[in-house]
């Protein structure tokens, strides 16, 4: 075991980084410069509302060393309250500022607490003192404490500024016994700032002001445990304003004694911070005799020494190198590191360089954002960074608006109205924005309502304005759920426009399986910021729109259906548990219909031609990686030529196979009295009343949420014990049957393309075979759906009643099933079909499966299963545990070993 | 008479508590629709109700008890008040903002009840609630447009009063301990801590506090952009009862920022993760055993001393880390140096 860890009274300050004011640190330097009192340049600012440039300030200063950002808004002619939330607000939104700690510092209380209010890390406060008493001293200290914020102690009292080495030990141990025992405040949390003045003023009295800060440090250091001394360095130079040589010089010595007295941190500006062994030794020498009073003359010498090395003051430059690049790359730099102080420049040279304006945008612009991405992505940025980021790239856009504008022709107008918001909960908008600028840029009206924006704002805006299309966005998990209830709400609203879904977490799957089905108007997952201008395009458009929608809604149909069968399950009930929850029709409101026959029925030659027209295309196309609906994707820009061509080929292949009968389609059904006895259906297939055939199903296991039944196959068909007679149908199809000399001569000749081609097409005819003949059986045959009238893609899509499940899909995974399923169908006599022994189908142009009538009978998957019903399962089978355990391993919830 | 206070630092030292798992996805077992939100009492309130968790807690209490009891059945020590939204900001959204106090209160003190149940059944394993405080939906450090990063959607003295009505609510009902968890915005955090000492201090009473951050990425930040570390400093000026972690990650991404938590805070620690990282569901889909594995990593290392789930957590998982902690010694909480460098 470890030994227990010890951790060190340390005064512990954060932004977004921590900053530990260890002995290590030394010396803590408090950037001075984002204070109106001491910068004439950052009052001007303020005074202005130009608060990007006071920014870029703030940032020099974190840049040039600052580990403590000194925030100052005390200024007559400013709102110093409204100024400093502003300024502390715009700094939060900065990371590489933000990541510093900030000292709030005013001598009002009402912009302390202010600025209190506004930063999440742990902060100073410059300053409280004894100036009005105790009573409002310790008030105040209290409030401190219930922000957490450290403060800094002003060596003032009642009488006034502590002026002398005395006044300053005297006030400062009061105010510390105070904070220490009255408000028990952490004695590190305490910064003393024994006043540093001016020296060198030509005033007598003035001579040991930097000797007594010393000399007071010293002794807060020695008898006021865990304190801390700061001050604000500057203002001992402030006799030689306008020569900063020798103000550098005098600061760095003031530190090197200050420090060595105990000083922990310091008010100064870090641009501007001269290095103690790097100060000629001759000024040095002069600085030093003034500070620490070493010479009757040391003023005078010093005012004349100054004379000689003014001007020259040492500014430390800040990195430039990356402008000396190629525009792209600058740009890039800027969008990555949110610098927005040259994109103006740099993008009027990119637009220079571009035909049109808004190839900048789509180009080097767009390219700098997808770095963003992936850094984001990766955890390299972080939300403040990549938002800053986001805000660079609008600076670049609005400045090619104008230009982009200009190059529209007159007629020109927008091509619609589009809302953006990223929803409630969610502060995720960078996808959102992406989309936005490239919509915008487009030509598409853009109302963007920001994020966290609730169902509700989002609606009555798009309600008044009118709006053509709504797009969410969101990152984070739960905003999926918020998504389905906004769409929920505009089917209730009864809104008819479309509705797009983006961000990181959303996906297709999603969108198919939970948002489209709640909203009857188009729901459109759009992966990339690039895809959402073609779709909103094709949303927009009146010619492309059905199309559009209809593949859409094909493709989402087919993913909810292959979905269904994968469901998620994470716990699971007991399988007796899981039998008790059965769906249990209500057998006394439904009365099977018997079918038109019992036992088994074959159809040897079945036309072919009437089976091309039930084939569903989309999986041909698949086949041969060419992805897209049929027939769409016959118009399809990138792969429409080349779909076009195979589906040319694949017809007159076609009509070659039908009219020289190059294969021949048999189909077998059969129906049988069954009823089911837990999970087994039990077959009367000899029609003497013995029922005594059995087949064997498997019953969901996952955990459900209540009234949701944990379905088998086995509960669709009626129990004994209800005394209704129901029934089971059977049936095999197979268009493969006489293939195998083509596909040899094919092959003899080399000629993949037909071969392939020929196993395409029985594959297809086969599936349109299944289709077929299950329509026969509702409306004819079984008979219980006489009056049915699907199209072919509604058949695809499953719109009938009852179903058709094959062993070995999710709904009756075990495929050792099909032995039965084919002895009841008489066997590959009859069938034409033979089993391999891993229960492939052959020929393999085949579909087999179970008739199922009940109307509430539904696909569905059986999911992964637990042992208790494996073990249960394999008796019923009369098989080995290990054995059924290696067909059933995809479906099994525990591992094999 | 031992204070509840000092009986559950008392109990801390000696083993690994346990806190309940996922409210929300028990509750999604439940097919509620519209009317189970809105009961008898809301029954004609103008704007959609559903998915208003916490109102369960008056209008299906049977369901949030049931739940409760749950977990404690699983192991639980602590169960987390049916709370998380229940402030007036983050209430506003369903216009039921004058119902926070009942809301907090009757959740308070359906738990309560259900605590005190399996006390009186168990004596030698005492059961507390714990108020939970949700981040609310609003960030106060950051600004929700982004062609105005200095506005703010809600303001420090906007979140302490409606912490301050969470806490009374809390507190009346029944709580033994106050949660501000899923800190995503310090600050947020800042104000419920104002909020929870304002209200000790009128009522001349403590309760122990946990605040749990939430580390939204592999960044290792929270939302907020603070690490873990800046995290800890920001809320230590409380003497809280521990410090921690929850949701966003699974336990597996959370161990190294616990590990810095467990380091530095001189209070116990905390976490809570979720099953996992969400699927393209956003459905947490670890199991108590995968997640059993990684806890049991923390305790080998002897990182926490109060442990349960968040997100997609269920009595499973509960149950799988009660069986576990028992194995193992709880953190020790660093001393504090006496005197200064």
């Amino acid at each position: 075991m470890s030994t227990i860890n010890i951790l060190k009274k340390e005064l512990k300050l954060s932004g977004l980084e921590p900053l530990v004011c260890s002995k290590a640190a030394n010396f803590i330097n408090i950037g001075e410069r984002t204070n109106v009192t001491g910068s004439k340049k950052f009052l001007d600012y303020i005074k202005n509302e130009q608060y990007e440039e006071a920014l870029s300030i703030a940032l020099d200063q974190v840049r040039g060393g600052a580990q403590v950002l000194d925030v100052n808004m005390d200024e007559g002619m400013i709102d110093g309250e409204k100024a400093m939330v502003r300024f502390l607000n715009l700094i939060a939104s900065e990371p590489e500022i933000a990541r510093i700690p900030i000292m709030i510092d005013s001598s009002k209380w009402h912009i302390i607490e202010a600025g209190l209010k506004c930063v999440q890390g742990k902060c100073i406060v410059n300053s409280i003192s004894l100036k009005g008493g105790e009573t409002e001293f310790l008030q105040q200290a209290k409030i401190l404490r219930k922000f957490g914020a450290a403060t800094v102690v002003m060596a003032f009292d009642e009488k006034g500024q502590a002026d002398s080495f005395e006044r300053r030990i005297e006030i400062c141990k009061r105010s510390y016994d105070l904070l220490v025992q009255k408000v028990k405040f952490p004695p590190e949390e305490i910064i003393f700032d024994p006043n540093i003045f001016p020296v060198a003023t030509g005033m007598e009295e003035h001579r040991n002001n930097a000797i007594d800060f010393f000399r007071a440090t010293t002794w807060i250091k020695n008898n006021l445990p865990g304190a801390k001394i700061s001050g604000g360095v500057s203002n001992v130079s402030f006799s030689f304003r306008g020569n900063n040589r020798v103000r550098e010089a005098m600061h760095a010595a003031f530190l090197y004694h200050g420090i060595k007295a105990g000083m922990d941190m310091g008010i100064v500006n870090p641009s501007m911070l001269e290095v103690y062994d790097n100060v000629p030794k001759d000024l040095l020498e002069h600085v030093e005799d003034v500070i620490l009073n070493r010479r009757e003359d040391a003023t005078e010498r010093l005012l004349e020494f100054a004379e000689k090395v003014k001007g020259s003051a040492k500014k430390k430059e800040e990195d430039l190198s990356w402008r000396d690049n190629i525009v792209e790359e600058r740009l890039k730099y800027a969008l990555v590191k949110g610098v927005v102080e040259y994109i103006d420049v740099d993008t009027e040279e990119a637009r220079q360089k571009a035909t049109h304006p808004l190839q900048v945008i789509e180009g080097p612009l767009m390219d700098g954002m997808n770095v963003v991405g992936d850094l984001f992505g990766s955890g390299k940025m972080f939300l403040p960074q990549v938002v800053k980021s986001a805000r660079v790239m609008k600076k670049a856009v609005a400045y090619l608006l104008p230009f982009i504008e200009a190059e529209k022709t007159a007629e020109s107008r927008k091509q619609g109205k589009i809302l953006l918001a990223t929803v409630k909960g969610d502060v995720h908008d960078i996808g959102k924005n992406i989309v936005g600028v490239v919509l915008a840029c487009n030509n598409f009206e853009i109302i963007d309502l920001g994020v966290m924006v609730p169902t509700n704002q989002i609606l009555d805006v798009a309600e008044k304005e009118q709006v053509d299309i709504i797009g969410l966005s969101g990152l984070i998990t739960p905003s999926l759920d918020e998504m389905v209830s906004v769409a929920k709400e505009m089917q209730r609203r009864g809104l008819k426009i479309p509705l797009l879904i983006g961000g990181a977490t959303t996906s297709k799957i999603h969108t198919a399986v939970k948002i489209d089905q709640q909203y009857d108007e188009p729901v459109v997952h759009v992966l990339d910021a690039s895809r959402s201008v073609p779709v909103v395009a094709s949303l927009l458009n009146e010619e492309k729109r059905p199309d559009f929608v209809k593949n859409l809604s094909l493709e989402y149909d087919e993913m909810r259906n292959r979905h269904k069968n994968k469901a998620l399950i994470k716990d699971y009930l007991n399988y007796s548990e899981a039998s008790a929850n059965r769906f249990k029709p209500n057998w006394s409101k439904h009365v099977p219909k018997m079918p038109s026959f019992l036992g088994v029925r074959s159809y040897k030659e079945f036309s072919l031609a009437k089976l091309r027209t039930f084939i569903d295309w989309t999986p041909f196309f698949s086949t041969w990686e060419l992805h897209g609906k049929y027939p769409q994707i016959l118009e399809d820009k990138m792969v429409g030529g080349e779909a076009k061509k195979l589906f040319d080929d694949a017809n007159r292949l076609l009509d070659r196979i039908i009219q020289e009968k190059w294969i021949q389609a048999r189909g077998t059904i059969a129906f049988f009295p069954a009823y089911s006895k837990g999970d087994d259906i039990f077959v009367d297939h000899t029609l003497d009343g013995k029922y005594s055939y059995t087949l064997h199903h498997l019953r969901q296991q996952n955990k459900k949420g209540q009234q949701l039944p944990n379905l088998c196959l086995s509960d669709f068909i009626a129990p004994k014990e209800s005394g209704v007679r129901d029934y089971i149908g059977a049936f095999s199809v197979t268009t493969g049957i006489g293939i195998e000399p083509h596909i040899q001569r094919f092959e003899a000749e080399h000629d993949d393309y037909n071969s392939i081609m020929l196993k395409a097409l029985a594959d297809r005819l086969a599936e349109a075979f299944a289709e077929c003949m299950h329509e026969m059986v509702r409306k004819d045959l079984w008979g219980y759906a006489p009056l049915e009238d699907f199209s072919n893609d509604e058949l695809i899509r499953e719109k009938y009643t009852g179903i058709r499940p094959a062993p070995g899909y999710p709904a009756c995974p075990d495929h050792t099933e099909k032995t039965l399923l084919f002895n009841l169908l008489g066997g590959a006599e009859h069938t034409g079909i033979t089993l391999t022994e891993s229960m492939a189908m052959y020929p393999t142009a085949a579909v087999s499966g179970w008739y199922f009538s009940h109307p509430e009978a539904k696909y569905f998957g059986v999911g992964k299963i637990s042992k208790d019903q494996v073990i249960d399962y394999a008796k019923r089978k009369g098989m080995a545990v290990e054995v059924i355990e290696k067909w059933l391993a995809p479906n099994l919830n525990y591992d094999l070993d | 008479m031992v204070m509840k206070n000092d009986l559950l630092k008392e109990i801390a030292n000696k083993r690994i508590l346990i806190l309940d798992g996922a409210m929300g996805t028990m509750i999604q077992r439940y097919p509620l629709e519209e009317p189970d939100f809105r009961g008898e009492d809301f029954k004609n309130h103008p704007y959609p109700l559903k998915g208003n968790n916490d109102l369960l807690s008056i209008t299906r209490p049977d369901i949030i008890k049931a739940i409760h009891a749950e977990y404690f059945q699983a192991g639980a020590d602590i169960v987390e008040t049916n709370t998380f939204s229940g402030t007036t900001i983050a209430q506003a959204d369903y216009h039921l903002e004058n119902q926070v106090y009942r809301l907090n209160y009757e959740s308070a003190k359906i738990a309560r009840e259900v605590a005190d149940e399996f006390t009186v059944r168990e004596p030698q394993k005492p059961r507390f609630v714990a108020g939970s405080m949700g981040p609310t939906n609003k960030t106060c450090s950051m600004s929700p447009n982004v062609n105005d990063p200095g506005f703010r959607a809600v303001t420090f003295d906007e979140l302490v009063t409606a912490y301050t009505e969470q806490v009374n609510g809390l507190l009346d009902g029944g709580a033994d301990l106050l949660l501000i968890e899923t800190v995503f915005d310090t600050l947020n955090a800042k104000a419920a801590l104002y909020a929870c000492l304002n209200v000790f201090e009128e009522r001349g009473k403590e309760w122990p506090i946990i605040v749990s951050g939430t580390i939204t990425d592999q960044s290792g930040r929270t939302l907020s952009g603070q690490t873990a570390e800046a995290f800890l400093i920001s809320v230590s000026h409380v003497d809280l009862f521990a410090v921690g972690f929850n949701c966003a990650l699974g336990a597996k991404d959370l161990r190294p920022y616990l590990q810095t938590i467990s380091e530095k805070a001189p209070f116990f620690v905390s976490a809570y993760p979720n099953a996992g990282l969400p699927n393209e569901f956003g459905q947490y889909d670890e199991s108590p055993e995968q997640m059993g594995m990684q806890i049991r990593e923390f305790l080998e290392l002897g990182l926490v001393n109060i442990l349960g789930g968040c997100c997609g957590t269920t009595p499973d998982h509960i149950k799988v880390m009660a069986k576990i902690a028992k194995e193992y010694a709880p953190r020790q909480i660093p001393m504090v140096a006496e005197i200064y460098e």
